[in-house]
């Protein structure tokens, strides 16, 4: 996907690049309201990471401008501000929904999964692997002519394995990537849910591996 | 510290001004009476005085004595007086030569014709005396002649009790005369005051205009001491609500710059020691950021209450905007949120408060709650409010009481290692209490807690 995001910390603006980049997306930054302007007018995007204060205005200005002119890439809200009273005034003006700084980047994908899902199918996510087709915003595979739903944690394993196909994947890292940091994680947890996907994905030919002491895979055959 | 007893000035000022009536109108009965029995004693002195003198020109001297050729008109001069007793007392040379001998004289014997008065008790009655002096020649001597005339003063008695008490009256008439005018002076000595009172008074708490109304001269001092409060608290409360955000930023960016360094970081480690401590870097900078914002959060709730900025709203439609809004946080600990929200909720409050409550019960319930499990989202009328309600399966209140995890900064002794800051809950009970309404947390009968957010329906 590709993502416009606009926030005036350089820092910020730097490591939120460089960790949507990480998971294979596009990034352009703007510091300030007119440089994203300017990119709009030249490039499309997926979605619109907007923060509040911006050295050359109020975003939620942006954010009217922008519905105004009846754009429609959707906008996710950055605040870092108190704001209760921000959070109600953000999505008045139209924002498709904010996250508060800092943000853990799995809920920042799950909220992105959950606007673009209610924008409905402007965006081609699917993705397959050997005979397996998943779609990540719907949460569903397709095995053999068969759709199965997934829950919300079997996506995000799913997604974790297609974008390394083959590699042995530590079960730490995936518990990282699984589970919030602040959750209580227990030693067997992630066997849980790799024993569920397993079960969704039984019949077809991408297969989860364990690879003894060192994690899991995923194979195709 | 007992506050002092508030006095009434138009109490206090009707009270001196009728204590001060009570005085004249007193003064005035006295006064009254006192020249009244004055006037009559002169009246009457008058009289008797113009008797003696009579009866003592009406003695003359004759061979072998003293005639005293007393004519009517002397003694129904007195007799016209009323009905008095008549003592009289002629003396010639010093000897009594008729009358009563015993009737006391003067302390000072009179020299001239002019009568001397004086009032001695005789004879069981208090009797008023004229006392004249002339001298007659009898055979070929000047004689000292004195005339003593007394007269008793049952009548005057009489005239002066009447007197006394028509001054009393008078004197209660004024007295009464003084109430309604008491009255009428306070009352619009008091009305600017009043007024004034009343314009401050209706203000609602939002209202930080400046007191413009009318006021005396003497109260100048406390409108203007008022308005400059007044500007003082609008200056601090939009600097509340500017340090509030400002704090914020300053505070979220960088802990939000952090976190992201550190998974990045922690993505691109391999070594189990250092992820180890990149995955308690993290956990810090949720649990500051966590305890910022709900710092500022509190914060924001305090400031929010005093300012009672109420508006009506739909509630059953800021449930399912808050549902709504933490559901990918939900989602991702693949726990289910049910929801079963009446189609309309009217109420009366301040939509940031409310949803600072909502998100805060609903946070909580997905926080402590375990994975695949269900969180109830209920709101309907019951009663004369509306009720939300969200149940959920985590692990409870740990048998403490629900009172005591209301407090501020308290966390439940079963919280484990999720982090918390212990200021949610206490967000939520000063809101709903702010708003008129309350809110109840209790354990629930299979495991897990529920919590109660009431609101009175408009």
């Amino acid at each position: 996907m590709r993502f416009l995001l606009v926030e005036d910390n350089a820092d910020l603006a730097a490591s939120v690049a460089a960790r949507l980049g990480l998971e294979g997306h596009g990034v352009d930054c703007a510091g300030t309201l007119a440089e994203a302007e300017e990119f709009l007018l030249a490039a499309s995007y997926d979605l619109i990471l907007l923060d509040i204060m911006l050295p050359d205005g109020d975003g939620r200005d942006f954010l009217a401008r922008h519905r105004r002119a009846e754009r429609t890439t959707p906008v996710i809200v950055m605040t870092a501000r108190s704001a209760v009273s921000d959070r109600v005034d953000a999505l008045d003006t139209g924002a498709d929904d904010y996250i508060t700084k800092p943000f853990d980047f799995a809920e920042l994908e799950a909220r992105c999964r959950a606007v673009l899902r209610r924008r409905g199918g402007l965006v081609q996510t699917q993705r397959s692997f050997a005979d397996l087709t998943f779609d990540p915003l719907s949460a569903t595979i397709g095995v053999a002519g068969e759709s199965r739903d997934l829950r919300s944690r079997e996506v995000r394993l799913l997604e974790l394995f297609l974008n390394a196909p083959g590699r042995i994947l530590s079960k730490e890292h995936l518990c990282d990537r699984l589970f919030s940091f602040s959750e209580p994680v227990t030693d067997n947890a992630i066997e849980v849910y790799v024993g569920r996907l397993r079960k969704k994905l039984a019949g077809s030919r991408a297969r989860i591996e364990t690879v003894r002491g060192l994690g899991y895979r995923l194979t195709d055959g | 510290m007992a506050r002092p007893v508030a006095f009434s000035l138009r109490r206090r000022l009707v009270g001196q001004l009728l204590a001060l009536a009570a005085v004249l109108a007193l003064v005035l009965s006295l006064a009254v009476r006192i020249g009244a029995e004055r006037a009559a004693q002169a009246t009457l002195d008058a009289v008797l005085g113009s008797a003696a003198l009579a009866l003592a020109e009406e003695m003359r001297a004759e061979e072998g004595g003293v005639v005293i050729d007393v004519q009517p008109a002397t003694f129904s001069m007195l007799a016209a007086m009323g009905e008095e007793r008549i003592f009289y007392r002629v003396d010639i040379g010093g000897q009594t030569v008729t009358g009563y001998g015993d009737l006391p004289l003067p302390e000072g014997l009179p020299t001239t014709l002019a009568p001397v008065f004086y009032t001695v008790p005789f004879r069981d009655a208090r009797i008023r005396v004229a006392a004249v002096a002339r001298s007659l020649r009898v055979e070929g001597r000047a004689s000292p002649v004195l005339v003593l005339l007394g007269q008793t003063r049952e009548g005057q008695g009489a005239i002066a009790a009447r007197l006394g008490w028509q001054a009393a009256a008078l004197g209660l008439a004024v007295f009464l005369v003084a109430i309604p005018l008491a009255l009428l002076v306070a009352r619009s000595l008091t009305a600017p005051i009043d007024r004034l009172a009343e314009a401050v008074g209706r203000r609602g708490p939002r209202d930080l205009r400046p007191v413009r109304d009318p006021a005396p001269r003497e109260l100048l001092p406390f409108v203007t001491a008022l308005n400059s409060f007044i500007g003082r608290l609008r200056g601090t409360l939009s600097q509340t609500e500017t340090f509030i955000a400002e704090a914020a930023h300053h505070i979220r960016t960088p802990l939000a710059v952090m976190r992201n360094e550190a998974e990045l970081a922690l993505r691109q480690s391999g070594e189990e020691a250092t992820r180890a401590r990149l995955r308690g870097l993290i956990r810090s900078a949720d649990d500051a950021a966590r305890s910022a914002g709900q710092l500022l959060d509190h914060a924001t709730v305090l400031y929010r209450a005093d300012q009672a900025d109420w508006a009506r709203l739909d509630l059953a439609e800021m449930v399912r905007a808050v549902a709504a809004r933490l559901a990918p946080a939900s989602e991702m600990k693949d726990i289910d949120l049910v929801l079963d929200i009446a189609p309309a909720l009217p109420c009366e409050g301040d939509a940031v408060l409310i949803e600072a409550a909502l998100r805060n019960i609903l946070d909580n319930a997905i926080k402590y709650s375990p994975p695949d499990t269900v969180v109830e989202i209920t709101a309907r009328i019951e009663g004369e409010t509306a009720l939300v309600r969200i149940s959920d399966r985590g692990r409870g209140l740990g048998g403490a009481a629900p009172e005591r995890l209301l407090r501020r900064f308290r966390r439940g002794d079963n919280v484990g290692d999720v982090t918390g800051s212990g200021l949610g809950l206490t967000i939520v009970e000063q809101a709903a209490s702010a708003m008129g309404g309350s809110f109840r947390l209790r354990a629930r009968e299979g495991g897990g807690a529920c919590a109660e957010f009431c609101l009175p329906l408009v």
